[in-house]
């Protein structure tokens, strides 16, 4: 759907170069919601707005829907954008214009007629939510109906990809869930491609199947979400990781909890993201002559299923215990051991 | 009452100078409005990092606002001496001052548009770029009714001043309050005539300031 070769953006000012970009290579399949994450200044905002060439590409390739963008000359250029959806952290909408007329906005520009624009704005205005406040002008609306606006008046015209910058970054914890939500609804229902810069891992978390992290202009760590969440492997990753799961500080946590509960087994779940596995605790209590004891843990919520770690502490018959850790060990749920029954 | 109080005044003679003041203030204006919101977007478009970011461009439309401005308007009436006498066909009355009040007028309307639209939020002019809008959709969609609060009011300032060049045009025979004012009442040692002048110059900068600020607020949804 999107192939990205070689791209880089070099920035020149005060006769200093600047790679904001740097020689990036990337696949983007058909109806993904692809994340790129990284802190400010890692280049992933320049990134996003290469995609449409509101920055220039200094070097690269970036081919959309079998589209070469980087190609274009400017006219075919702005057909191609009408095609590419947009959604900003600012929102960007036109405060002279009421909610109607910003969605009404990129029609005028494709040239639909009036009767057409009408009944295409009053569909959208009906899918983002907005009913009954499409006569409002923006200074009346809070900055989650104002984003929806923005999504409305990016999807007015059909497009194959949603690019979104920051789109999330304004808004309040609730709202941002709202808008996620929102833009997990338009991808199943509309199959639309999603590109999603942010600084925040629960937005990658809550609607991203795929992830890449940007550094210094380059993405340092790719893949499916649940993977980059399992096993981050850079620095930076970890820490992104951590402002989801909390800080690692596992290794003096087990101590603590070997030191605490000296009977029975105590083990370790690592959940991958399996939704089938959900009442596995109860399931395994009832199935099992076994007390099962939850001592710490965190389990979050990503596209792909649940992930996480629990602390359990199973007490009972030592052949009844190995019996439940067998059950466990089939399902997709992974076991450590970290004590033996005494 | 008018003349009892005023007996020096000719009423038939000072309502035909108030037709003309706003005769030429109103003509001027819209000639103003228009060339300043030409020139304020040449300069606003091809500054640096503009749609059309052109230095050279952008130097002579800044030279040439900046010399305008810098005339005196009473030297630039008598400069634009035979210019007027080419255009109209004479240097006298009303339409003889068109020339000169608009382009008096028009340089400084220009800085203000330049102003108005450096406001326009960015972020939409480029949201409207990612739409792939033409740049004319840009300008006449975009930057000229999201600045038009801000043009509004430029054009109410600029209004007064105009209306303020027009008496002195007309103390050099344009016709108007201040063409009234000078020769029947300055001229002619008859006071109450540049009274009743002033007062009604400074009723008319009144209504054009209420008008100006009624329309801008009216227009401004922010």
């Amino acid at each position: 759907m999107i192939s990205i070769e070689g791209l880089s953006k070099i920035f020149t000012s005060n006769k200093r170069q600047i790679t904001a970009v740097d020689d990036l290579t990337l696949e983007i399949k058909e109806g993904d919601i692809f994340g790129v994450i990284g802190y400010s200044g890692a280049g992933k905002s320049t990134f996003v707005r290469l995609l449409n060439r509101l920055e220039e590409p200094s070097f690269g390739r970036i081919v959309i829907d079998e589209q070469e963008i980087t190609s274009l000359n400017s006219n075919q250029l702005r057909l191609a954008r009408q095609e590419i959806g947009m959604i900003f952290q600012h929102f960007n909408l036109l405060w002279s214009r009421t909610v109607k007329d910003n969605i009404a906005f990129p029609l005028e520009i494709a040239g639909v007629p009036k009767a057409e624009r009408d009944k295409r704005v009053r569909e959208l205005i009906d899918l983002v939510g907005l009913t009954e406040r499409e006569n409002a002008y923006p200074s009346q609306l809070s900055g989650g109906q104002k984003q929806r606006v923005g999504i409305a008046r990016a999807l007015a015209n059909n497009p194959k990809v949603l690019l979104c910058d920051e789109a999330t970054s304004a808004l309040d914890p609730e709202t941002t869930n709202s808008i996620l939500d929102l833009l997990v609804d338009i991808n199943q229902k509309l199959g639309l491609t999603i590109i999603l810069i942010t600084h925040e891992m629960h937005v990658i978390r809550k609607i991203c199947k795929q992830v890449a992290v940007m550094e210094n202009g380059r993405i340092v760590e790719q893949g499916d979400v649940l993977d980059v969440f399992l096993r981050p492997k850079q620095q930076v990753t970890k820490k992104f990781v951590e402002q989801v799961m909390g800080t690692n500080d596992e290794d003096e946590g087990v101590n603590h909890l070997i030191n605490t509960y000296d009977r029975g087994k105590l083990i370790r779940l690592h959940f991958i993201g399996e939704t089938t596995n959900q009442a596995l605790i109860s399931e395994v209590a009832k199935k099992y002559e076994i007390d099962i004891n939850i001592l710490q843990g965190k389990i979050t919520q990503t596209q792909a299923g649940a992930y996480g770690t629990l602390f359990v502490q199973i007490d009972g018959e030592a052949g009844e215990i190995d019996n439940a850790i067998d059950f466990i060990t089939k399902t997709s749920v992974e076991v450590e051991v970290i004590r033996d029954a005494n | 009452m008018l003349t009892k109080l005023f007996p020096n005044l000719d009423v038939q003679d000072f309502w035909m100078a108030t037709y003309e003041t706003f005769y030429m203030t109103l003509l001027a204006l819209a000639g103003t409005f228009i060339i300043g919101i030409l020139l304020g977007l040449l300069l606003y478009l091809t500054a640096k990092d503009g749609i059309w970011q052109n230095k050279f461009i952008n130097m002579i439309v800044a030279a040439i606002v900046n010399i305008f401005r810098a005339i005196p308007f009473i030297i630039l009436i008598l400069l634009l001496f035979p210019f007027t006498d080419f255009l109209i066909g004479t240097i006298r009355g009303p339409n003889a001052a068109l020339p000169a009040l608009i382009i008096g007028a028009a340089p400084f309307y220009g800085r203000l548009v330049e102003i108005a639209l450096k406001e326009v939020d960015k972020g939409v002019v480029e949201a409207a770029k990612a739409m792939g809008a033409k740049t004319k959709t840009i300008i006449f969609r975009v930057l000229l009714p999201e600045s038009m609060p801000a043009l509004i009011s430029g054009i109410t300032v600029t209004a007064i001043s105009l209306i303020g060049y027009t008496a002195m045009a007309g103390v050099i025979g344009a016709g108007g309050l201040g063409d009234y004012a000078y020769f029947y009442g300055f001229q002619r040692r008859e006071f109450d005539v540049v009274f009743v002048c002033t007062v009604f110059i400074v009723v008319i900068v009144f209504i054009f300031q209420f008008i100006g600020d009624y329309i801008s607020n009216r227009l401004d949804k922010r």
